[in-house]
C-alpha cells in the first residue's frame, strides 16, 4: 500500500476546482466524467467504483470507461465524497494548495472506509488506502459510516451507529491530510440518539443532522412495527459547529418517518434548508420541509410540499404495501441547484424525479417530472424497456443544467419494494432554464450490480460547502 | 546594509504579509460580505492588525530583551537557529485546524489573527531585520530603548501591512470579486518556508 497520501503534493495555484462561492462554482465548465458506486446484494463479487464518460463529445458518451474493484465483498457501498473541495478557501483555515484527489468512498455495511486516487489517469482509480472497522470503532466508538462531507478543517462523516449496532449514531472527523479516524465529533449531543445525513451552514457555524435508524432498525428491511409505531426518526438536530453541540431539535412529528436527505441553502449568507421526508403513517404522503432560522435565533421547519400516495390494486403490489393498496411516493433524496433557485425530488417508490422552483423556498413551485420505473407504473427510458426501482439517488451538474438518476435505495429495502429483483439503471436528465425536465435518450447505463451515488469529476451540487456568497 | 535598509525590510516584510490571504484580507472581505458592507471590511481588519502586531511584538521583544546579554555572534547564531528550526517545522509539519467558523466576535478575530501569525512565524522573520537596526543611543545598550525600539519596528511593520491588506481588500470586494483567488493566489506558504530558510542562512553568515 503506498504511503503517498501522507504527504499531498502541494500546489503551487489553488485547486482549479475550488471556487470561494456557489455563485462562481456554477460557472465552472461541464464535466467530463462521473463516479458511481455499484454493490453486490449477495455480497458474492467485490463492490466497485465505476467511471462513466459523461462528455457529450466523446465517443464514449453514457459508456462505463472505468471500474476499480474493492479489495473485500459485502461493504455496500452506498455514499461516498472527496477529501478536500471549496471549503479550503474557507478565510479562517485557508489551505486551497491541497488537491481534489481522493474519493473517501465506505461501505455502509462493512464500515470499511476506502481512500480511492483519482489523479494521474482519472478513468483508471487506484486504491490508496483502507480503513478497516475496528480503527473506527476503537477510536469513535462509531459503525456504518455514511454521509461524507469536506469540511474547512478535517474530512467530516456520519455514521448510523454504535459498533453493537444500537445506538448512537452521530458523526466523526477523519484528518484530511493522513486520513486517520480522529474520533467522535460531538462534545455535547444532548438528547440526539439517531443518526442519517448532515450538512451545514458554514456562514453561520451551524450544523444540522438528521435521523434514519440504528443499524439494528434498518440492516434486515423496514420494520413494520417500528414504522407504525412511529419508531423511525423524526426529527432534526441543530448544533453549534465549533462548539460541537447540540442547540436545539426540532420534532417534526412522529408520524413524519424518517427525514433523510439534507439540502441547506449553498448561499452561507441564507438560513434556510431542505429536507425530505421518506412517509407519512397518515396517509402514506412523502413530503419535502423547509428549516430556517427565525428572527429570535431560534431555528424552526414548516411542511411545504405533500405529495400523495397513488391508489393501486393490491395485486400489483409487494407484499409489504399490500394492505394499504397504495403506493407511496417514498421521497427518499432531493438535490438542490447551486444557485439555490431548483430542487429535485426523487420519488423511489411512485418512480418519478419532481423539479420545483424554489426561488421563494417556503413556496415551490412544480415545474417539471420525469417517469421512470416506479412499484406500479414501471415507466420505461426513451431507450429501455419498462423499468423497475425509480428514481432515487439524484445528482445535479455545477452549472444545474444535468441531472444525474440512479435507481437503488439499500440492499434489503430494494428487496422489499422491488421483490421481483431491483435491475440497475442510472441516467441523465435535461434541465430546462423554464424548469423543464426531459430523459437524455443517449444515457441509459445499465450495471450487473445495483449503483447507488453519482459524484462528478470536479466537484457537483452535493460535495462542495463554500464560506463566501 | 545601512539602517534604513533594515527599516525598509520591516516595511516590505508587511507588505508580503499584508497581501497573503491567508494573513487577513480575505476574513476581511468574508465578513464584508456577510454584512454586506464595506465598513465591516476596514472595521475587521483592525482587530486582525492588533492580532498581528501582538505576534510580532512578542517575538521582537524577546530579542530586545536578550539582546543585552549576548554578543552579536551568539544573537545571530540563536535568530538563525530558530529561523531554520521553525521552517523545517512548517514543512513537516501536519496542519492544524481548531474550529473557529465564520462568526467571530472581534476579540476573536484579534485572537485568530494572533494565532495565524504565531504559526506562520511573522515575528522571527522580523528578528534579522530588527537585529541589524543600529542600537539606540551607542554605549548606552539599556533594556528600555531597546524595547521602545522593537515596538517601534512592529508598529512599522505592522503598518505597513494593515495599508496593503486595507488595499487589497476594498480593491477585491469593489472591483475584481473573489475570482481573483483562484487565478492569483500563489503558494504564499510555499514561498515563506523559502524565505525563512534563506533568511536563516543568511543571518548566519552576515
Amino acid at each position: 500500500m503506498t504511503r503517498e497520501y501522507q504527504r499531498m503534493a502541494t500546489l503551487l495555484k489553488p485547486d482549479p476546482t475550488f471556487y470561494p462561492s456557489a455563485r462562481t462554482a456554477a460557472e465552472a465548465p461541464p464535466e467530463t466524467l462521473a463516479y458511481i458506486v455499484t454493490f453486490d446484494p449477495t455480497a458474492k463479487t467485490p463492490d466497485a467504483l465505476e467511471v462513466l464518460d459523461v462528455d457529450p463529445k466523446s465517443g464514449d458518451f453514457g459508456k462505463r470507461v472505468g471500474r476499480l474493484e474493492m479489495p473485500h465483498t459485502g461493504d455496500e457501498l452506498h455514499h461516498f465524497g472527496w477529501n478536500a473541495c471549496s471549503s479550503a478557501l474557507c478565510p479562517w483555515a485557508p489551505h486551497p494548495h491541497v488537491e481534489r484527489r481522493y474519493l473517501v468512498v465506505p461501505g455502509l455495511r462493512s464500515s470499511r472506509i476506502h481512500i480511492i486516487d483519482i489523479k494521474g489517469d482519472p478513468r483508471a482509480p487506484k486504491l490508496s488506502k483502507v480503513i478497516e472497522p475496528e480503527e473506527l470503532a476503537r477510536k469513535a466508538n462509531y459503525s456504518r459510516p455514511h454521509t461524507s462531507h469536506c469540511g474547512p478543517d478535517g474530512i467530516y462523516m456520519s455514521a448510523l451507529g454504535a459498533p453493537d449496532g444500537g445506538g448512537p449514531g452521530g458523526i466523526f472527523i477523519l484528518d484530511h491530510e493522513t486520513f486517520e479516524v480522529k474520533g467522535a465529533w460531538e462534545k455535547d449531543r444532548g438528547g440526539q440518539e439517531l443518526a442519517y445525513d448532515f450538512w451545514w451552514h458554514l456562514g453561520q457555524d451551524v450544523l444540522i443532522s438528521s435521523e434514519w435508524g440504528t443499524p439494528k432498525m434498518v440492516e434486515s428491511g423496514l420494520n413494520g412495527e417500528i414504522l407504525l409505531s412511529g419508531g423511525y426518526g423524526h426529527r432534526l438536530h441543530i448544533w453549534d459547529l465549533p462548539k460541537r453541540a447540540l442547540k436545539q431539535t426540532i420534532d417534526l412529528g412522529s408520524q413524519h418517518q424518517m427525514p433523510l436527505e439534507l439540502r441547506p441553502s449553498h448561499d452561507p449568507n441564507q438560513t434556510w434548508g431542505f429536507v425530505g421526508v421518506v412517509t407519512s403513517l397518515e396517509d402514506l404522503s412523502a413530503s419535502i420541509w423547509t428549516w430556517h432560522r427565525k428572527d429570535s435565533g431560534e431555528w424552526a421547519a414548516e411542511k411545504v410540499i405533500s405529495i400523495p400516495a397513488e391508489p393501486a390494486d393490491p395485486s400489483q403490489l409487494p407484499p409489504v404495501l399490500q394492505p394499504f393498496k397504495a403506493v407511496p411516493p417514498l421521497v427518499t433524496d432531493i438535490n438542490l441547484s447551486l444557485d439555490d433557485r431548483w430542487l429535485y425530488v426523487s420519488c423511489w417508490g411512485t418512480g418519478e424525479l419532481k423539479r420545483y422552483d424554489v426561488a421563494d423556498p417556503f413556496k415551490p413551485r412544480e415545474t417539471g417530472s420525469v417517469r421512470l420505473g416506479g412499484i406500479v407504473e414501471r415507466s420505461p427510458h426513451p431507450a429501455s424497456e419498462p423499468l423497475n426501482g425509480g428514481p432515487q439517488m439524484v445528482e445535479v451538474s455545477r452549472d444545474g443544467k444535468r441531472v444525474y438518476l440512479s435507481n437503488s435505495l439499500y440492499a434489503t429495502w430494494d428487496d422489499q419494494f422491488y421483490p421481483d429483483g431491483l435491475k440497475s439503471w442510472a441516467t441523465k436528465l435535461d434541465a430546462t432554464p423554464d424548469g423543464g425536465l426531459k430523459a437524455d435518450p443517449n444515457f441509459f447505463v445499465q450495471f450487473e450490480q445495483r449503483a447507488h451515488q453519482v459524484h462528478l469529476q470536479g466537484g457537483d451540487a452535493s460535495s462542495d460547502s463554500y464560506c463566501f456568497s | 546594509m545601512t539602517w534604513s535598509a533594515y527599516w525598509t525590510g520591516l516595511v516590505v516584510l508587511g507588505a508580503y504579509h499584508g497581501v497573503n490571504p491567508g494573513m487577513g484580507w480575505l476574513f476581511a472581505v468574508a465578513r464584508g460580505l456577510q454584512q454586506k458592507s464595506r465598513r465591516a471590511i476596514l472595521v475587521s481588519l483592525l482587530p486582525i492588525a492588533i492580532g498581528h502586531e501582538g505576534s510580532v511584538a512578542a517575538i521582537l521583544l524577546a530579542a530586545a530583551l536578550a539582546r543585552p546579554f549576548l554578543d552579536q555572534r551568539g544573537l545571530r547564531f540563536a535568530a538563525a537557529g530558530t529561523l531554520l528550526g521553525f521552517a523545517l517545522l512548517l514543512l513537516f509539519r501536519r496542519r492544524l485546524h481548531p474550529y473557529l467558523g465564520m462568526r467571530l466576535s472581534l476579540v476573536g478575530l484579534a485572537a485568530w489573527s494572533f494565532l495565524m501569525s504565531s504559526a506562520h512565524g511573522a515575528g522571527l522573520m522580523a528578528v534579522p531585520l530588527y537585529l541589524g537596526l543600529q542600537v539606540p543611543a551607542p554605549g548606552q545598550l539599556q533594556v528600555p530603548a531597546g524595547v521602545l525600539q522593537a515596538l517601534a519596528a512592529a508598529t512599522l511593520h505592522t503598518t505597513a501591512m494593515l495599508t496593503v491588506m486595507g488595499i487589497v481588500a476594498v480593491l477585491v470586494y469593489d472591483r475584481f470579486g473573489l475570482g481573483l483567488l483562484r487565478r492569483a493566489w500563489v503558494n504564499l506558504d510555499l514561498i515563506w518556508v523559502g524565505a525563512l530558510l534563506v533568511a536563516g542562512v543568511a543571518t548566519l553568515f552576515t
